[in-house]
């Protein structure tokens, strides 16, 4: 009895060692998916910042059919490297709504200019905290939201070529 | 040249670690008295061994030292640009300089067991140097093999990459070596633990070899914890000194383990008994440093101090981790029935007050344990989870309370069998001091049941932690007891910084234009300016804040919001203005647009004392040690002198018996 009590270190420390090498065998996912998806939007409430970019309300995002939702700013790298991709899901019918973060309408409108502007309306946020609401962690993010104002889908990182059919079939799924 | 004489060095460190082990492990297997010329062999070979480790790690330094763009490691993690001192610094603030620092205190320390140790029996050493060889060898593999830090580039680079700014801080000078050599210690506490227990010769002659390496790992764990602690604290600019990171766990784990060990090792040096729970603890605390490296290095867990993350350098560790620890547990396992448990003792005693301690710690110690390792559990199952202060504060002070109460007590209680009612007097008055303390807060309104459980037995402790002294002729008590009593008094300093901090801090968060001005507890603040300004390696935003209390002459604090090109990261460097009650701590934030900017201050009242304790801490450990040594070479000179007296007076008698014919 006692000679098995010595070998309750031994069997604890296998276990930890097994965990440890499973979870090392894991590749490591480094998105965290957001905890909003199939909840309602959360409230919304952008100032204008003058020029192209009127402000932004919760309610002005319900109803009209579904939509996406982009985060962006002019200072991301990755924004860039979507930008044909979101014109290709402008011309294929999707209403894009964009969220400038962390930005000046002249440095958001300068990209529009350079790049092109996929949106039908767009708004600028100053800090983060709206991210956050949508249960998003970086930029650009990319949501979709049904005619309840209900988010339904979460893509992570800037969209593919790829990935315009996915966004597209989702789409047509919160109709 | 540099990077080859440090590769040749290493690799043939490691092939004397082969020989250290082996001839370790045969000559261990011969009898006492045989002789057998691989003896010879394993203690020199520790020697030159360690001389090598240093000759190794010495070039790294020089190539840094220099800026050595051809080295690959220089190139990623150093600039030309950097501050000496960062340069010097840089050199263990990466995943390959860091390994070799570890193996160079490691050979060592090594090195060191075997110049200096000969009290053990001549097995149990050889047994022990095996063991430590096998460690290295370890180590020298995995450096070798998967993260060789001397690796040359094709084409020497043009410009270095630079080092994380957030180590660009003094704090980096000390905080990882010293935990090293803490995490190192342990390891020949380990090598020694299962040289005796393959030997089976747990005594208490044991007890006293391993006992300053126990003391001076476990001293070096505590200023390295104490260190990183407030570099954390004024660098990371959060305002928290503890942040329940991996990490941090990683380091109190094995500080956990090793303030049990050194406590059961005192009870096998003095009463020859708790035989198997001293090697279990041998093994466990060096386990704990593994883990803790394994947890870190191989990005399982995600933390603060993200090492440069690398599956494949992970699974080494892990592989190092699965051959030393889960061999020596199953050995462990074989062995602890043979060696008898030693003398008994009755409850009420040092030896129980001592043991009861020794479960408290290491229950709190599985309680950090699960806490570092459930989100890795709960990952397996693709659940994601994150485990912070609401589960260890509490749960840690479930078995932090018994424990701190014992603490109080146990040092008053004789060896081997005590009467309760012998202490009962000194016991009340602690137990007064402890209601006392927790009427008067919650008096006077003190929010937070573990900050008010803190002071009060902040207080408690400070008086217990002197009892032991009382009626004794202090000039005759042992330097050894002063540690103790040090030590103990510095848990209460550190527990009332704690409490205190977390009761008692005051916080504003405000946007502020210059000239304007807000409050923070008895502290007026105004904002008088922020101006840009450049350093060697960052520009800066610096805010001149000027605080001033009871409307005595404002100090002028300097918070910077720091962007480093080298590479390109913000950071936000706080201010900090030290009372002897408390600390002002500024940070300044981003501009609100309008002109004004976002300012954080917080009074955080002896918020200093968390690291005093700290010290004291460690103190009362060098003390110990002192006297534990002091003690340890009076009696080898006594015996020493007595040897010589026998020997001369045998002279006499012989030439007396010569003269008599």
């Amino acid at each position: 009895m006692m000679r098995l009590a010595y070998a309750i270190p031994l069997a604890l420390f296998l276990f930890i060692l097994g965990l440890g090498g499973y979870m090392l065998t894991q590749g490591r996912d480094q998105a965290i998916p957001s905890q909003m998806v199939a909840k309602p939007l959360p409230d919304i409430d952008l100032p204008a910042a003058g020029g192209d970019f009127p402000g932004l309300t919760r309610r002005e995002l319900i109803g009209g059919g579904p939509k996406l939702i982009n985060f962006w700013g002019s200072w991301c790298v990755p924004c860039k490297a979507e930008a044909p991709h979101l014109e290709a899901l402008k011309e294929q019918g999707a209403d894009i709504i964009g969220i400038a973060l962390r930005d000046t309408p002249e440095d958001a409108g300068a990209f529009l200019k350079q790049y092109g502007n996929p949106y039908s309306r767009v708004a600028i946020a100053e800090v983060f905290t709206i991210l956050f609401g949508f249960g998003g962690s970086g930029v650009p993010e990319t949501y979709v939201v049904d005619d309840e104002g209900v988010i339904r889908y979460q893509h992570i990182g800037d969209v593919r070529a790829r990935d315009v059919p996915i966004l597209l079939d989702q789409l047509e799924k919160a109709k | 040249m540099i990077a080859e004489i440090g590769l040749v060095a290493l690799w043939l460190a490691a092939a004397l670690a082969v020989l250290q082990m082996v001839a370790g492990a045969l000559s261990m297997r011969s009898g006492e008295g045989e002789a057998t010329p691989l003896v010879l062999f394993a203690r020199p070979a520790a020697i030159v061994q360690a001389g090598l480790a240093v000759l190794s790690f010495a070039m790294l330094l020089w190539a840094f030292a220099i800026t050595d763009l051809s080295i690959k490691l220089v190139a990623t993690n150093s600039h030309s640009m950097k501050p000496f001192l960062y340069k010097i610094t840089g050199t263990w603030g990466n995943h390959e300089g860091s390994m070799l620092l570890w193996v160079a205190v490691l050979a060592l320390s090594g090195g060191l067991l075997a110049f200096a140790e000969h009290r053990l029996p001549k097995r149990t050493m050889q047994a022990a140097l095996a063991v430590q060889g096998f460690v290295a060898l370890g180590f020298y593999a995995f450096l070798i093999l998967s993260s060789n830090p001397f690796e040359r580039l094709p084409v020497p680079a043009a410009e270095g990459v630079g080092l994380n700014p957030l180590l660009q801080d003094i704090g980096l000078a000390v905080h990882p070596p010293t935990l090293y050599i803490g995490y190192v210690g342990l390891s020949v506490a380990f090598s020694l633990a299962m040289g005796a227990l393959l030997t089976r010769q747990v005594t208490p002659e044991f007890a006293k070899v391993i006992r300053p390496w126990v003391l001076g790992a476990w001293v070096f764990l505590t200023l390295g914890i104490t260190a990183g602690s407030y570099w954390a604290y004024y660098e990371l600019g959060w305002g928290g000194w503890w942040f329940w990171d991996p990490v941090e766990n990683a380091s109190l784990m094995p500080w956990l383990a090793a303030t049990a060990l050194m406590h059961s090792v005192s009870v096998l040096a003095a009463r020859d008994a708790l035989r198997t729970w001293t090697i279990m603890l041998g093994v466990l605390a060096f386990s704990m440093s593994m883990l803790g490296t394994f947890l870190v290095r191989s990005g399982v867990l995600t933390s603060v101090h993200a090492f440069a993350v690398d599956p494949e350098r992970g699974a080494f560790i892990l592989v190092l981790l699965g051959i030393y620890v889960g061999g020596a547990l199953a050995i462990f396992a074989l062995r602890a029935g043979s060696i008898a448990e030693g003398k008994r003792f009755s409850v009420t005693s040092r030896e129980g007050a001592l043991v009861f301690n020794n479960v408290m710690l290491t229950a709190i110690l599985a309680v950090v344990l699960m806490g570092t390792l459930y989100p890795l559990l709960t990952e397996a199952f693709d659940v994601r989870v994150s485990v912070g202060p609401p589960y260890f504060n509490p749960v840690g002070a479930i078995f932090a309370v018994p424990m701190l109460l014992v603490m109080a007590v146990g040092p008053l209680l004789r060896w081997k069998a005590d009467k309760s009612e012998r202490i009962s007097g000194l016991v009340s008055i602690v137990m007064a001091v402890l209601i006392t303390v927790v009427g008067l807060a919650l008096f006077l309104g003190v929010s937070g049941a573990l900050s008010i459980i803190g002071l009060a037995f902040a207080a408690a402790l400070a008086i217990a932690a002197f009892l032991p002294l009382k009626g004794r002729n202090l000039r005759l008590v042992p330097i050894a007891v002063w540690g103790m009593v040090m030590a103990h008094f510095g848990i209460a300093v550190s527990l009332f910084g704690m409490a205190s901090e977390s009761a008692f801090t005051q916080e504003r968060l405000a946007a502020v234009a210059p000239g304007g001005s807000t409050t923070v507890g008895d502290w007026q603040i105004t904002l008088e300016g922020v101006d840009p300004i450049a350093g060697p390696n960052w520009t800066a935003m610096e805010a001149r804040v000027a605080a001033s209390r009871d409307g005595a002459e404002p100090v002028i604090l300097a918070p910077q919001a720091r962007n480093f090109w080298t590479p390109f990261q913000a950071t936000s460097e706080s201010a900090l203005h030290t009372r002897w009650d408390g600390q002002l701590y500024a940070v300044i934030g981003d501009s609100a647009g309008d002109g004004r900017w976002q300012l954080r201050i917080w009074w955080k009242p002896f918020v200093t004392f968390i690291w005093y304790g700290g010290l004291l801490i460690a103190l009362g450990g060098v003390l110990a040690i002192i006297g534990r040594l002091r003690s340890d070479l009076r009696r080898r000179t006594a015996k020493r002198k007595g040897d010589e007296r026998r020997a001369d007076l045998a002279e006499f008698f012989d030439k007396q018996d010569e003269g008599v014919r």
